[in-house]
């Protein structure tokens, strides 16, 4: 029945034609746009080591042909913190022994955490468009590649604070700990910022500049180089600000303090209107999202 | 029991240009709408929101087919016409909601020679990324880069970046990797076809073997011989619509006379 020769073939690894193989099975592709997100997400969970692979080679190709890699972000963190730290010390009129440890946490938290993911997420698609384009994959992949990317980097960094701690024999002590739940809200966070950014800048060109005007601002307006003590008693209006929480829910721990309750609340409520807001646009622009890379 | 069907199945995307681009301009523009009333112009055109809109293409439209196990299915048609929308759509790159899409198998698609390759990286890590998609176990992935190796006859390229290769080169990594799996329902664009004289009678068996193994074909071509020679049935697509449905010769004869 078929017009093909019987030809020979070639020797060929015979390990994909097993049911196992990544091929993809077509009858998830059905029902509601949220039921077809929802398959997404199940498909992205089982593709998760390819996010992974594909988050580390990100960096691999970022730093190569730098025999530092990715120490290179190091080696800046350090140049910026010991200048900005002696600077700001003196210009804050602050003990540096209190102050040093302060920023250069603070400054790896808001660069290589919140800002950089913030700013990586607006492009999670857009950067993955000919493999959007050529191949059936789900997308939440890119979403798990940016997290996994931006982890990987924030690794890299975070020997900076480490280190500075070590000089000044800084340890918090056991309420480090809760800094790590606090580091998994960043994950979903920068997850859902993925879903939510990534899909609306592809749609919109001018976001991505948008969103790094406003990061500028808000670096500014959080306390990230100064300390909330240094507003006095108006230190209470910081909790309007959700990127202070956030910064807070991970900084206070490392500092050997515990995080109010309020500061818990501002950070968990927002992270859940954002992850709401997240699903409910991606839901509705999944299917389109290919057309607009 | 594996099969392809399509009720009524449509589908349109929007081309994003210019000003539609903008969210800046979009909002200006929807803003300006509600403001001023919409200068009417005979019937109901409106003007004002077009400069920005994005315009909307309706690729497919009605598409109504089943494909059984055993078929191998041309199609053919003008640029255009909607094949390649077509193949994308049933591989599920492109989602439609608009009619009845049930696909039973699974299936690969060979769509572009650089699917999901990413050129920074090189053939090597290009491969294990591929492997790692398509959930090779990691014992056979030593075979796997042996054979693709082999094939592609890239030498030392195979370990430099993929953007510094040839066309040729790129085609025959894309082409060594895109036909390892061995899936129930293979749709092919017809990039394969490329390469030179040497590359196609090289790449010919390797091809065959993965189309035997397939229950359902369905490539794309212009080259009539090769629709000839591979398929069962052809679809005739113009203008997103099918124009003609029908075993191999029927249609084929019939399109090269509209050529005519």
């Amino acid at each position: 029945m078929s017009a093909l020769s019987p030809a020979p073939t070639e020797p060929h690894v015979d390990s994909l034609s097993t049911p196992a193989s990544g091929l993809m099975k077509f009858d998830q592709r059905r029902g509601s746009p949220a039921a077809r997100a929802w398959n997404d997400f199940c498909e992205t969970r089982q593709l998760w080591r390819l996010g992974v692979m594909l988050g580390w080679l990100d960096i691999k190709l970022r730093y190569r042909g730098s025999a530092l890699g990715p120490f290179w972000l190091t080696i800046t963190s350090v140049l910026m913190v010991a200048s900005m730290g002696v600077l700001y010390g003196r210009l804050f009129h602050q003990d540096l022994k209190v102050y040093l440890p302060f920023l250069a946490l603070s400054l790896t938290l808001w660069q290589t955490g919140l800002a950089s993911l913030v700013q990586e997420s607006c492009t999670s698609f857009l950067d993955a468009d000919s493999m959007i384009r050529s191949s059936r994959l789900p997308l939440l992949l890119q979403a798990v590649r940016v997290v996994v990317r931006n982890a990987i980097v924030f690794g890299h960094n975070i020997i900076v604070p480490i280190g500075v701690f070590a000089l000044y024999h800084v340890w918090p002590g056991a309420s480090a700990l809760l800094a790590i739940p606090s580091l998994l809200l960043w994950g979903i966070d920068g997850f859902a910022a993925s879903m939510l950014l990534g899909a609306l800048c592809a749609r919109f060109r001018d976001i991505p500049p948008i969103v790094g005007a406003l990061m500028q601002i808000v670096f500014y307006v959080t306390p990230v180089i100064w300390q909330p003590e240094q507003l006095a008693g108006k230190a209470r209006f910081l909790l309007y600000n959700p990127f202070y929480a956030l910064l807070e829910i991970v900084r206070a721990p490392l500092l050997g303090h515990v995080p109010s309750a309020g500061v818990w609340g501002v950070a968990v409520g927002t992270s859940a209107v954002f992850c709401a807001l997240a699903i409910w646009v991606f839901v509705r622009v999944r299917a389109r999202l290919v057309f607009w890379i | 029991m594996t099969h392809i069907r399509l009720e009524n199945l449509s589908l349109s995307f929007p081309v994003l240009h210019g000003a539609s681009r903008s969210l800046k301009k979009t909002l200006l523009v929807r803003a300006k709408a509600t403001v001023t009333k919409p200068a009417s112009v005979g019937g109901r055109m409106r003007l004002g929101a077009a400069a920005s809109d994005a315009v909307l293409v309706q690729a497919l439209s009605g598409l109504t087919f089943q494909i059984e196990g055993g078929e191998r299915v041309g199609l053919i048609g003008h640029n255009g016409a909607g094949k390649s929308t077509l193949l994308r759509v049933l591989a599920g790159i492109y989602e439609t909601t608009d009619g009845v899409l049930d696909i039973e198998g699974d299936s690969h698609a060979l769509i572009d020679p650089q699917s999901g390759m990413n050129p920074e990286l090189t053939g090597r890590e290009n491969l294990h990324l591929f492997a790692c998609r398509m959930g090779v176990a990691k014992e056979h992935i030593a075979g796997l880069e042996a054979d693709v190796e082999a094939f592609a006859e890239l030498g030392p390229f195979f370990d430099l970046p993929v953007r510094l290769y040839s066309s040729g080169m790129g085609i025959r990594l894309g082409f060594a990797l895109a036909t390892v799996p061995r899936p129930s329902i293979l749709l092919m664009d017809e990039w394969f076809m490329a390469g030179d004289q040497r590359f196609q009678d090289k790449a010919k068996n390797r091809m065959e073997g993965m189309v035997d193994a397939a229950e359902i074909l369905v490539v794309t071509s212009h080259s009539l011989p090769v629709l000839r020679k591979w398929c069962t049935r052809i679809l005739w697509m113009e203008g997103g619509q099918v124009r003609m449905d029908g075993p191999t010769q029927t249609v084929l004869d019939a399109y090269e006379a509209s050529l005519a």
